[in-house]
């Protein structure tokens, strides 16, 4: 069995707050899972569910009060486990008194690259990132969407094995968003390893071989985005159209939009509802499966850890 | 070494290119007025004059610096969140730590040389001459960039616990605490207990003494400064400085980011 590209056991943190900091509110509850090579894993919550301070966990930038954590079988207390790392920071902020380029550079050193191979890497990324024109542009100069970029660049430029993106959509636009897609991607074609945070469902459905969900700092489910909604059909639906005063019995549960009509039903009644409409003379446009969509999974999730928030919120311990 | 090496030298460009040097031309002004004014209202001390009013003028602008700079070196980046992607490259805290200090104290290093060689201009324009009495000038230049290292070292270390506003009032707090720390250790005839006298006593010595980087009366009357002081010096500040670095970078290592 291969190493796995992060594997987390037992995480917690808890934040002090209040006056003299005496007030605690748990921030994750011992969180585990793994994410394997070459895997593109979506991280899923909330706003405030914890997938932030998963991510600074792993990174460093905050200790966990429990729990370990290790990248490609490296603890993350070995500040060499960085050198396979990428990290996106959720809304980056960098040297505005650098430009793009001198950014890259700069970070680029840490890694122990020659200044040939850094100058290559630092033009070619700023190609990828769609910012070979503004590179020679002190970054106090940029927008937001373009200091995402140089975010996305700076995670990726030393090529490393496992890369940590936190909201990597976030501030870009539509086209934006799509280079980030391709770009993860294209990592995983790579045979790397993506974990990436988002609240947007879409893009978790649309990128990620498997997504965890967290919600009010507890990991509530890990699976492929199929398996968390469940492969269990909830019903099928027909969109037809019928000519006009034909006394059809389907027509009373049907929704009319224009010409169309649409109908759910269980599935044991489809082969009966298609008899019928044949019988009327009716074209079927399709006829498609119901499925929970993850959204649905998701808000379910939410709404349930909303009825019992305050198991999550202790204070004295 | 090398990463340290990095972050220095980016320090040194951040205060390059947030336009820090630009203090040199209010002390430039400063030298040019004090060399025209002393040359008319003086007679026979303009030398002293304008040597002593160029020291502490390097001292007080080199002061402002390493206070509100070094309290801004870590506080800044934490505020900004700059930190953050650098944290995430196989780079040490401490060295992050060592490399701003370093990088803050080059730059006060070229600043103090610019104000020094500012210095021997002004004395130039009064005198028409320099002699081999005025080298001893390099030595107090010398020493209070020891003591602005200090100071550094201090910002840096409360910035590493507290907030920027209460890491100046300390920073500030100490330095004027550290001017009387031989005042301290030398009362004898106030009417206190042993104990409190002894608790005084040990505050003066934990104190950093300022007052062992000052030669400012002796240069700017042309007398020597002897070799065992700045020996001493030296090594009262590089061994100071070490045991505060070193408790910044413990604090750091284990401080949690917003």
């Amino acid at each position: 069995m291969s190493t796995p590209a992060i594997e987390i056991e037992h995480l917690s943190k808890v934040y002090p707050y209040g006056f003299l900091n005496l007030k605690k509110k748990r921030s994750l509850e011992d969180l585990s899972m793994r994410v394997d090579t070459g895997e593109v894993f979506g991280f899923l919550g909330p706003n405030g569910a914890g997938k932030s301070t998963t991510i600074k966990l792993l990174m460093r930038l905050i200790f966990p009060d429990g729990g370990s954590a290790r990248i490609l079988g490296k603890s993350i207390d070995d500040v060499s486990m960085h050198q396979e790392t990428g990290y996106l920071p959720e809304q980056p902020y960098f040297y505005d008194y650098l430009t793009a380029a001198e950014v890259l550079n700069y970070f680029a050193r840490f890694h122990g690259l020659t200044a040939t191979d850094r100058h290559t890497r630092v033009e070619n990324m700023l190609k990828k990132v769609g910012l070979e024109t503004a590179g020679k542009i002190q970054l106090r100069k940029y927008s937001k969407g373009m200091l995402q970029r140089v975010g996305l660049a700076q995670a990726i430029l030393h090529d490393p094995q496992v890369v940590i993106l936190d909201e990597p959509m976030s501030g870009l636009d539509p086209l934006g968003r799509r280079e980030v897609r391709d770009i993860i991607l294209e990592l995983k074609k790579e045979g790397r390893a993506v974990l990436f945070s988002t609240h947007i469902l879409s893009d978790a459905e649309m990128l990620c071989d498997r997504v965890g969900v967290i919600v009010g700092g507890k990991l509530r489910g890990v699976g492929t985005p199929g398996e968390m909604v469940g492969i269990k059909t909830q019903g099928m639906e027909i969109l037809f159209e019928v000519a006009e005063g034909k006394n059809l019995p389907l027509l009373a549960k049907a929704t009319r939009t224009g010409e169309r009509y649409r109908v759910q039903m269980p599935e044991e009644e489809l082969y009966g509802a298609v008899d019928q409409l044949r019988g009327a003379g009716a074209r079927i446009h399709s006829v498609t499966q119901i499925k929970p969509t993850l959204e649905e999974f998701f808000m379910n999730l939410v709404e349930a850890d909303r009825a019992q928030a305050n198991a999550v919120e202790v204070s004295g311990k | 070494m090398k990463n340290v090496w990095t972050v220095a030298a980016n320090t040194f460009r951040e205060a390059v290119r947030d336009r820090v040097l630009y203090n040199l031309v209010f002390f430039a002004l400063l030298m040019m007025g004090a060399a025209i004014l002393v040359g008319q209202i003086s007679i026979g001390i303009e030398e002293s004059v304008i040597v002593s009013l160029g020291l502490t003028a390097i001292s007080v602008i080199g002061l402002f610096i390493a206070v509100f700079i070094g309290v801004g070196l870590v506080s800044k980046e934490m505020d900004k969140r700059t930190l953050y992607a650098l944290l995430a490259k196989p780079v040490e805290r401490w060295e992050f730590l060592l490399g701003k200090f370093c990088g803050l104290v080059m730059t006060l290093t070229v600043n103090t040389a610019a104000m020094a060689v500012g210095l021997y201009l002004a004395l130039w324009t009064v005198k028409h001459t320099l002699e081999k009495s005025d080298a001893w000038i390099l030595v107090a230049v010398y020493l209070i960039l020891l003591k602005l290292a200090l100071i550094v070292a201090l910002a840096l270390l409360f910035s590493c616990f507290t907030t920027s506003f209460l890491a100046i009032l300390f920073t500030a707090g100490i330095y004027v605490a550290g001017l009387f720390a031989g005042d301290l250790r030398a009362i004898k005839a106030v009417d206190l207990s042993a104990g409190a006298m002894n608790l005084m006593k040990g505050v003066s010595y934990l104190l950093p003494n300022f007052e062992n980087f000052n030669v400012m009366g002796a240069v700017a009357h042309g007398r020597a400064v002897p070799e065992a002081l700045v020996a001493q010096a030296t090594l009262y500040a590089v061994v100071y400085g070490a045991v505060v670095l070193a408790a910044a970078a413990a604090i750091f290592s284990r401080r949690n980011l917003k």
